[in-house]
């Protein structure tokens, strides 16, 4: 009954080749769009929008990044803390450097800065593959981390090496600070991940992302069809660490305000993006977004429930928490190894059929 | 299941009138590597403001009403804490983490409500004049720094001229804290400093230790939390370290950092910003609350080293309670009016008598520009089965430590443009 084509007549090519070709999965994709823009802002408040929605935002964009390298291009990475960090030291460089700079134009610098830091650790991925980039990227990680907390001119030659973020405006609301609105920050963020991610699914749509997948399913077979390697590769790493130094650089400026390298960016951070492309599933932006949803959302509701909701003492509810989320994790993975997107897409198929299966 | 929703009723009904009380939120963490130190800091914290409830009614006639968040020691957990219970009424806010208090500090001024940060935290919040809303009474870092430096010369004949120091410390925003300080002393005071860093959580410590056994420096100084401590300890036994050179500073000197090491470790010194040992107030805890199974834990820390600081931390909160409502004539106080109390509290020996907790800090007084109090701290020992006071308070030297704290509040309220925050009042 949902997700039905009939009907839905296609007259020119560019109707027939766009993301969303089936209606009533177009207008749902126009809904999210709408209440995310236009009702969310109205009715956020802070305990929300700073538990809540700007994580997720940061998070998804951190996975759509991530997705593209190891979910598109099959290259593993575990660096993705550590870019995050060259973000975030990137952003509070200029910001202190240049007062008059506005955030946007801060955050697609600290995504370039990324970017050139990710291509110069992705070389090693023209000779090495599988875990052996797995464990190069590591090196990555902790090399970054090692470099942030080591050169005291990173973070400015404060006292603690912390580095904490001055507010800034955009047309006179501040995004960063603690005087910013929880709905300017959301907004600012909704924006990023809404633009990143619409180029990112024009981008693995197109030549590019086909390359990236051929990589990914036979790299052998993808060179002898005349697919560059080099280019393939160093560009899967450019575009991934470009989205992920703006995940880092947001987390930083708008959700943390102060952060310590060591912490915010550990090699658990990486894990953490890890497993939400994992659960959310590989090679799938939308399942980059379920993923940020699974990781940052579920644990928030969950301690709500037992801790707000039942009651309970909050120190039981959190390793309830655990056990919830890990118990999850592994029947996820157990019923549904392509993650939660396949689940989405299984779920689409059935209520097609819906509610006449034969 | 009817128990499940019987109590969820009952928070649904305790949550729903208003009635006046004074909120205090603890923000602690029962979870996590660090736990062993969160969970009789919050002990103590909680079962003081429920003694005060139970014994005398709250304060001034108004109950008090405790709200925990867990934050496992996570700075993303602790901002999650945060916004979740700023909408309460919080009166204070006590992280015990300097990590979330860095995320705390803009945001908490920017709401208008007090943070305090006993002996942790931003160091040069102690300067009033910038941080209006931030306290670390009674002591802070860089006094811990000095307070040890000043120990060290008392019984180095006041000299420590070609004397080694090693700094082993935590690597993250708190144990970089005392670096500066040490930098500072070692060119003032003619002793060589080295820098050993440990990575969070510090259980791995091989190479540094190495390094100490290389070096052979004079004495150690540790900025160490949680497991970091134990492992350390252990590995000064195994390295044969001088364990009387081998000093902590007051968050590496609990029962817990030493007791597995046991006899092997005694001789290891720690700082102390608060008395230790029997105090009439413990009695009274366990009659009114751990007896009546009220307490926050299970009891047995009552009396531990930082279940005191802790309490001794509650203490401090509720005579700041105590205070804001005597300034402004009103039971049930706002986040303001606890500033203006916090910034007004005196503690005095008769007072602390009075409370039941004899000596258990120095004499200080808050004002406007000095949220750091007198910064004294005493020297204790661990004889192997428990810790002993070896000390009287010993004061830091504030001729080296308030330029420092001037010169990092400048450069804060610069960053941030603040203004004099003392000056118009």
């Amino acid at each position: 009954m949902f997700y039905r084509e009939a009907g839905d007549f296609k007259t020119t090519y560019a109707e027939d080749n766009q993301t969303f070709p089936i209606a009533f999965d177009r207008y749902r994709y126009y809904f999210v769009l709408i209440v995310g823009l236009a009702i969310v802002p109205f009715v956020i408040d802070d305990y929300w929008a700073n538990a809540i929605l700007i994580p997720f935002l940061i998070y998804a964009i951190a996975a759509i990044g991530l997705n593209i390298l190891t979910g598109y291009c099959g290259q593993v990475s575990l660096g993705t803390g550590g870019f995050m960090a060259v973000g975030a030291f990137t952003s509070y460089k200029l910001m202190t450097a240049f007062p008059w700079m506005d955030m946007v134009t801060i955050t697609l610098l600290s995504g370039v800065m990324t970017a050139i830091v990710g291509v110069a650790f992705g070389l090693p991925s023209l000779r090495i593959k599988g875990f052996y980039l797995a464990v190069a990227t590591l090196a990555a990680q902790f090399f970054l981390v090692w470099l942030f907390n080591k050169v005291p001119w990173f973070y400015n030659y404060s006292a603690s090496g912390q580095i904490s973020a001055p507010e800034r405006s955009m047309f006179g609301f501040a995004v960063t600070g603690p005087n910013a609105e929880a709905w300017v920050k959301y907004v600012f963020c909704f924006v990023f991940v809404f633009v990143l991610a619409w180029v990112a699914r024009n981008l693995t749509r197109g030549a590019l992302g086909r390359q990236w997948m051929a990589i990914r399913d036979m790299d052998i077979a993808a060179e002898i069809i005349g697919v560059n390697p080099l280019r393939a590769k160093l560009s899967a790493f450019a575009v991934s660490s470009f989205y992920v130094g703006i995940a880092g650089a947001l987390l930083f400026t708008v959700y943390l305000g102060a952060v310590e390298v060591g912490e915010a960016y550990g090699i658990l951070k990486s894990f953490l993006v890890l497993f939400m492309i994992i659960i959310g599933g590989l090679g799938s932006i939308f399942g980059s977004f379920a993923g940020a949803a699974f990781m940052v959302l579920l644990p928030v509701a969950l301690r709500n429930f037992f801790a707000g909701g039942l009651g309970w003492d909050p120190a039981l509810a959190t390793h309830f928490e655990f056990v919830i989320v890990g118990a999850l994790i592994m029947f996820f993975l157990i019923k549904e190894p392509h993650g939660l997107a396949r689940l989405w897409a299984l779920l689409k198929e059935k209520l097609r059929l819906w509610p006449f299966p034969h | 299941m009817k128990k499940l929703a019987t109590m969820a009723l009952a928070t649904a009904m305790a949550a729903g009138p208003a009635l006046a009380d004074l909120v205090i939120p603890d923000l602690h963490y029962r979870t996590g590597p660090f736990a062993a130190g969160g969970i009789p800091f919050s002990d103590g914290y909680q079962d003081y403001f429920t003694l005060l409830n139970q014994r005398d009614g709250g304060i001034g006639g108004v109950p008090l009403r405790i709200v925990s968040c867990e934050t496992a020691y996570n700075t993303e957990r602790g901002v999650e804490c945060y916004e979740s219970t700023k909408g309460e009424g919080s009166l204070v806010y006590q992280p015990l983490s300097t990590g979330i208090t860095y995320q705390l500090i803009p945001r908490a001024t920017a709401d208008g409500i007090p943070l305090h940060t006993m002996g942790y935290g931003r160091t040069s919040a102690a300067n009033g004049d910038v941080f209006s809303h931030v306290f670390n009474y009674p002591a802070n870092y860089w006094d811990a720094a000095s307070v040890i430096v000043n120990q060290l010369l008392e019984e180095n004949d006041g000299s420590l001229e070609g004397k080694s120091i090693a700094l082993l410390y935590h690597n993250s925003a708190y144990g970089r804290e005392p670096i500066r300080t040490l930098e500072t002393l070692s060119e003032m005071h003619g002793f060589e400093l080295s820098q050993i860093a440990v990575d969070s959580p510090g259980q791995e410590q091989g190479n540094q230790w190495l390094q100490i056994r290389r070096e052979r420096p004079d004495y150690v100084v540790m900025w160490g939390w949680g497991v970091m401590n134990q492992v350390a300890v252990q590995e000064a036994i195994n390295t044969r370290f001088p364990m009387e050179n081998f000093i902590g500073n007051w968050w590496a000197g609990a029962e817990h950092d030493v007791a597995q090491s046991g006899e092997d470790a005694a001789g290891y010194r720690a700082l102390n910003m608060n008395r230790l040992g029997d105090m009439p107030v413990f009695a009274e805890i366990q009659e009114h609350v751990l007896d009546a199974g009220l307490g926050a834990g299970d009891g047995t820390n009552l009396g531990s080293v930082l279940y005191t600081r802790g309490m001794y931390a509650a203490i401090l909160a509720a005579e700041a309670i105590r205070k804001a409502q005597e300034i402004h004539d009103v039971a049930d106080i706002t986040p303001a009016m606890m500033r203006d109390g916090m910034e007004a509290l005196e503690m005095t020996n008769a007072r602390m008598e009075e409370l039941g907790v004899p000596m258990i800090g120095p004499e200080f007084a808050v004002s406007c520009e000095d949220h750091g109090g007198t910064g004294m701290a005493i020297m204790t020992q661990w004889n192997g089965t428990e810790w002993v006071t070896l000390t009287d308070f010993v004061a830091p030297d504030d001729s080296v430590t308030q330029p420092l704290v001037m010169e990092d509040s400048a450069q804060f309220a610069a960053e941030n443009n603040i203004s004099s925050q003392c000056g118009d009042s």
